[in-house]
């Protein structure tokens, strides 16, 4: 079809009506990743957005490219099967909270640990909304919800260490609202390797609204998040109310900085994605509100063979070892006898 | 083959079971002396028969391992009720084993282990062999110590030279039915190095000549060569069969193939036999889990791989909602159960056929899909080569039953010349213009099979309903009820290519026996020599359990009397009188083990009656 170069959003809007509910978070996602699909250089045939169930995972019937609205939790399984068949595929999974890590927190883990690539947005907010307000593997602790009219008495599970438990090869936090992050994360997600995993914090307006609020909203985001650049320190906070993160001994600690002061000269740690361990991104993983801010950006980034290519290389290293496969010698290749006429 | 002095008797047919230990090498045994057997030119039928326990305590009888060979110099299918010579190498294979023995039947004991502390172990009161001699003809030989004195000066400890005397027992029935030993020696040169080769020869070679001099055997046997059809045979098991037709359906569909696989036992071997052909473009894919394992066979057949899975029972429970999605998305997969007995864990090592109504009716809601069942372990090789075909055909996922039975027993197979094979060319959707994902084939209903990376075809698939044509997600009453409809209809027109039931025996009649799997062999056996006694009786055997052939129920009713024979509660049986209101009876066992041909007679004799 057309060249992906030519490409613009539209192209990647399906005619199928968008269902989500009014003011959902799905809405500022679906648009993002419309966006930046024609700048990927993909051609739109060779992208599968694959689902499992739950609100995220009716996006792929919002995507004009190929799409597979699979069962619940296992869409990572199913996209492990389609870019291992298909290497030249752009395969991005979509899921949520309750999909990724609850019902399908097996297949999440072992996705990643194989380091197939392909793309996990991972919508979080914290409910499972299309069964209309259970709380979800990710709700706070004491959380009321439909099901828990007294709170939630289970610990919650956090999904950016999930995947650094992994073994993770690309992690990354964004927020629905904010398009221009959100979009240099799919970007950098697309570019990376191996398994790239994006947790994009989400609002559900109906049953969990403004779980997000002081990332969401710009006016307190400065205090409540911590933006992660390469080879910047971990400097936060509005103008005149700077301050930094120390890690000691694995441990982040806040550091207050005065105006004009430099941060590193305080032991403010420089951001680096590219940490051969990955018990830096554990440390940065750790930091929670309200105490800390919560980081946004790149947690980690790096390289590491991927399944599907050792997967390919082993098909081709059979085949120019052996030659390709002789089914009548195959059949012949035990002790025979013959019969006669 | 070694000179004989003493002389030797000729027979048409004989069965050997081998006990021993789940340690002693009980299967490794049998195996061996299936493939000299093999070459010897016999017909065979094997039965190996194991705990499900790696290694469980020495001497005791729940780690007791069996394998029975049936061969002959006519045509058998059964690895034979009753054997007619018993290998104990201990009292614990003795006693799980002697009720077996054929009366008046062999039995040779390595007397070595039959000391106090064995004896007691496997629960006998005290020696039960004064017992056994005026009943069976014992023969006691010294396993243990005639092994250990070949190999005294290999320096080897007691306990290593002692895990040689399976050889040593082989080596002496190899003497006794006149056997080839040079393919076993082939193998152990082969297989093993420095004093373990050289230990496993010399007792393979002791006991050959151990047989030649004693005066315990005062003759051997020779069963000359089976008549059976012209060509090149190899002894194949079913599992070994399956994975060769797997590899076959992929070369005749001209398709790479996907397995995705979870290891379970029985179905195990298939994954390791598979994963050595990856240059026949076969991947194997180990999940993490059985539910994985069909999702990621499924993903890959959804991007243009042919999608497999081998499971057994439990595994196959916890694929079905993936397999209801393929039912839903209309994608080409097979999926593979090797039975073994249940419910949950139950007996993993043995055999059942209780998994055809999961098979049938197992996914929530209307979800038909074909249902395919091998006969013997020959027939798993084309079975598979069949249900690939009709999956790519139909655009459905196709169910392969296999057994416990029939996966780890083996048959001399007549090697197909793969110039042979049915071929045919995988016609994937290009052509945007006019393209629906749910346009159908007027003939057989089937959707395209439109593959990501084709342009134009861009289409989004999932497990909500579809809307007719369009695939759309559509909620509406009318439409549901039409896409029900269409997906059983498009199954049910497969009828048309299934080749008709074949009877065995005379076409009408008294009593039909029917049978299905892997007990095709015991009800041909029992109802052949039913009708060589004269008795009014035919068999047919139904290898495709969904949809049936068109002729069944015309079949069916051409006899007075119908006999289900399954090792199940009766679900064929059900299927049967749900589907063609016959009268059928049920003759249903679950016990772990396959029918013994004898059980399927006495019922054939009861129900005949007076009229035999």
């Amino acid at each position: 079809m057309a060249a992906a170069a030519t490409l613009s959003r539209k192209d990647f809007v399906s005619d199928q009506d968008v269902r989500w509910c009014p003011g959902c978070g799905d809405y500022s996602i679906l648009a993002n990743v419309q966006k930046v699909m024609p700048e990927l250089g993909v051609p739109r045939e060779n992208v599968v957005f694959v689902s499992g169930i739950g609100c995220s995972s009716r996006f792929p019937y919002y995507m004009n490219t190929y799409g597979f609205h699979t069962i619940h939790g296992r869409a990572p399984a199913f996209a492990s099967g389609i870019k291992s068949a298909r290497p030249e595929l752009s395969v991005w999974v979509v899921t949520g909270d309750g999909d990724g890590l609850s019902i399908g927190g097996n297949h999440l883990l072992h996705v990643i640990r194989r380091n197939i690539n392909l793309q996990i947005l991972l919508f979080n907010n914290r409910i499972y909304g299309l069964t209309k307000g259970q709380y979800s593997p990710t709700s706070k602790l004491g959380s009321k919800s439909k099901s828990t009219p007294a709170g939630t008495i289970d610990h919650p599970v956090d999904p950016i260490s999930f995947a650094l438990g992994a073994g993770a090869t690309f992690v990354a936090r964004t927020v629905d609202v904010d398009a221009a992050h959100s979009q240099e994360m799919l970007l950098r997600a697309h570019q990376h390797k191996g398994t790239a995993f994006v947790e994009i914090l989400q609002n559900c307006p109906v049953y969990n609204d403004n779980e997000w609020l002081e990332i969401e909203d710009r006016k307190t985001r400065a205090e409540a998040g911590l933006v992660l650049e390469h080879g910047k320190p971990l400097v936060w906070g509005p103008k005149g109310q700077k301050r930094g993160i120390k890690i000691t001994d694995g441990v982040p600690s806040i550091v207050e900085l005065a105006e004009g002061e430099d941060p590193v000269a305080k032991g403010v740690a420089v951001h680096n994605e590219k940490h051969a361990s990955a018990a830096y991104a554990f440390a940065l993983a750790s930091l929670a509100r309200p105490e800390f801010p919560m980081p946004l950006g790149v947690l980690r980034a790096v390289e590491k063979s991927t399944y599907e290519d050792m997967l390919d290389a082993q098909v081709t290293g059979a085949l120019n070892k052996q030659g390709p496969g002789d089914l009548q010698k195959l059949l012949m290749s035990a002790d025979t006898w013959t019969v006669g006429g | 083959m070694s000179e004989h002095k003493k002389p030797v008797e000729e027979i048409e047919r004989v069965a050997v079971r081998f006990a021993g230990d789940s340690g002693d090498g009980i299967q490794l045994t049998g195996t061996k002396f299936t493939e000299a057997t093999a070459l010897a030119g016999n017909d065979l039928s094997t039965f190996p028969d194991f705990p499900a326990e790696i290694r469980a305590p020495a001497g005791s009888l729940a780690g007791v391992s069996g394998f029975q060979i049936h061969f002959a110099s006519s045509d058998i299918r059964t690895p034979a009720d009753q054997p007619d010579v018993l290998v104990a190498l201990n009292p614990a294979a003795l006693r799980a084993n002697i009720e077996d023995l054929r009366p008046g039947g062999m039995l040779v004991i390595n007397s070595d282990a039959f000391v106090t502390k064995n004896i007691e172990r496997a629960g006998y009161q005290g020696d039960p062999l004064p017992a056994l001699r005026s009943k069976f003809r014992v023969v006691e030989v010294p396993f243990s110590k005639l092994t250990a004195k070949a190999l005294e000066d290999l320096k080897m400890g007691t306990r290593d030279a002692e895990r040689s005397k399976n050889f040593f027992g082989l080596g002496l029935v190899y003497w006794l039915y006149n056997r080839p030993i040079e393919p076993t020696l082939r193998w152990l040169e082969s297989r093993f190095k420095g004093e373990i080769r050289e230990a496993n020869i010399r007792a393979l070679k002791a006991g050959l000549n151990f047989g030649e001099t004693t005066e315990l055997f005062p003759t051997s046997f020779a069963i000359p060569k089976a008549k059976i059809q012209p060509g090149t045979y190899r002894n194949i098991t079913g599992n070994v069969a399956l994975a060769y037709g797997i590899v076959a359906a992929g070369q005749c569909l001209e398709k790479p193939v996907f397995l995705g696989a979870y290891p379970i036992t029985p179905a195990s071997d298939v994954l390791h036999e598979l994963s050595a052909y990856r240059n026949f473009n076969v991947r194997t894919f180990q999940a993490e889990d059985e539910i994985a394992a069909a999702s990621v066979a499924i993903g890959a057949a959804y991007a243009g791989h042919l999608g497999m899975c081998t499971t057994s029972g439990p595994g196959f429970i916890l694929k079905q909602e993936a397999v209801g999605l393929a039912v839903m998305t209309e994608l080409p997969s097979v999926i593979i159960d090797i039975q073994r007995a249940g419910p949950s864990t139950g007996l993993p090592t043995k055999t059942e056929q209780a998994d055809l109504l999961a098979a049938m009716y197992g996914r929530n809601s209307e979800s038909p899909l074909p249902i395919l069942a091998a006969a013997t372990p020959g027939d798993c090789f084309h079975i598979m080569i069949e249900a690939a075909q009709m999956a790519v055909k139909y655009m459905t996922p196709v169910v392969v039953l296999s057994d416990g039975y029939i996966a780890n027993s083996s048959e001399p197979w007549l090697i197909p010349d793969v110039k042979t094979l049915p071929r045919v060319k995988v016609q994937h959707r290009t052509e945007p213009e006019g393209f629906f994902p749910y346009l159908r084939n007027e003939e057989t209903l089937a959707r395209p099979w439109a593959i990501p990376g084709t342009p134009g075809l861009e289409h989004r698939i999932g497990g909500l309903e579809k809307e007719e044509k369009t695939g759309n997600v559509s909620y509406t009453p009318q439409n549901h009820g039409r896409m029900g409809f269409l997906r059983a209809e498009k199954i049910r027109r497969i009828a048309n290519d299934l080749p008709p039931v074949e009877i065995n025996g005379a076409d009408r009649g008294e009593l039909l026996v029917v049978g299905w799997g892997g007990t095709h062999g015991a009800i041909t056996s029992a109802v052949n020599d039913a009708r060589a006694a004269g008795q009014d009786v035919s068999s047919i055997h139904i290898r495709h359990l969904h949809p049936f052939p068109l002729n069944l129920g015309d079949v069916l009713k051409r006899f007075k009397q119908v006999l289900v024979c399954e090792l199940n509660g009766g679900q064929l049986w059900r299927l049967l009188r749900a589907e063609y209101l016959v009268p059928a009876e049920s003759l249903s066992k679950v016990v772990g083990q396959p029918f013994k041909v004898g059980e399927i007679r006495a019922r054939i004799n009861q129900m005949l009656g007076g009229k035999a």
